[in-house]
């Protein structure tokens, strides 16, 4: 499967604006539904809701590009945007403000790099991750 | 509103901006390897080395192979993992820039399969891309996207002080 890359920028756009609105307002709900945004898009990217609105307002006002990006990168990220959103709403909700505050804001720079530089946090941090937890996948197989 | 949250976003916004142009100047610049310090009492088997060129350590032979790149061609070393889009972007510019220069050769590496290989090359982000010569030796390693003319500029050197 894959992507617009212009979409995914959108996406990232709106979702920079949606955690920056949680962070002023401090309003746990609005965390948990981009938290259902974010998990709905990992699960099925074409039904996202950010993408649905790119492709009805978006796309038919710009030109046609054939450029295109693997899915699987953007499916991770909205992974780890979703980890982040799901910690920050039960925060919130939970009354632990800082902690909703901390993972927000947390969310807010990954999106926010995206949005802005076409940088993705997540998919960077997913080798460090590897190398520190996991085992040579060959290792593995041969013992 | 929330003052301490306006803050937050401000601060967030503002490391953001930093970060984005720091890794907008540092992506993709083809740094040049530093040698491998020479210990002191290995410095009697370097009396018969050429002055000029300066010695980098030979990456083992074995770990090469466990890559697929064995030594013997100058090559370009991508490491790159699934969740990696500009990984795409380096595997065609390495592809037009080895059909311009077909002494060279590029092998692509899955750095989630070769985590012992990516921790002793010291890996930590994809795509990352070694610049190998004929005897194994790393002489330029990037991070990010390098450009084609500078890749191109950084094997010719290479190619041409065989």
């Amino acid at each position: 499967m894959e992507l617009d890359p212009r979409g995914q920028r959108f996406a990232a756009a709106l979702t920079s604006i949606v955690i920056a609105l949680v962070l002023i307002t401090g309003w746990g709900w609005l965390a948990l539904a981009q938290a259902a945004v974010f998990a709905i898009t990992a699960w099925k990217p074409r039904l996202g809701p950010y993408p649905l609105i790119f492709r009805a307002l978006v796309l038919p006002r710009l030109k046609k590009s054939t450029e295109r990006e693997p899915a699987a990168p953007v499916r991770f990220a909205q992974l780890v945007g979703f980890a982040f959103l799901s910690v920050s709403a039960g925060g919130y909700l939970a009354g632990a403000e800082t902690l909703g505050l901390v993972a927000a804001a947390c969310g807010l720079l990954a999106a926010f790099l995206n949005a802005a530089f076409g940088l993705c946090l997540g998919c960077e941090a997913y080798l460090g991750i590897r190398r520190l937890t996991g085992r040579n996948a060959e290792t593995v197989r041969n013992a | 509103m929330d003052p301490v949250g306006l803050s937050a976003v401000a601060v967030v916004l503002v490391a953001g901006v930093g970060v984005g142009l720091w890794r907008r100047r540092v992506d993709g610049r083809l740094r040049p390897v530093a040698p491998a310090p020479v210990p002191v009492d290995g410095a009697v088997e370097q009396t018969g080395g050429v002055e000029d060129v300066q010695e980098i350590e030979r990456l083992d032979p074995a770990l090469l192979a466990r890559l697929g790149a064995e030594p013997g061609r100058v090559t370009l070393l991508q490491f790159s993992t699934a969740f990696c889009a500009p990984c795409r972007a380096l595997r065609r510019i390495s592809a037009e820039v080895v059909a311009l220069l077909p002494e060279v050769r590029h092998v692509e590496v899955d750095a989630e399969s070769h985590l012992d290989e990516v921790r002793e090359l010291n890996i930590w982000r994809t795509p990352t891309l070694l610049i190998l010569d004929a005897d194994g030796r790393v002489t330029r390693r990037a991070t990010g996207i390098p450009t084609k003319p500078h890749l191109i500029a950084a094997l010719a050197a290479l190619l041409r002080s065989v």
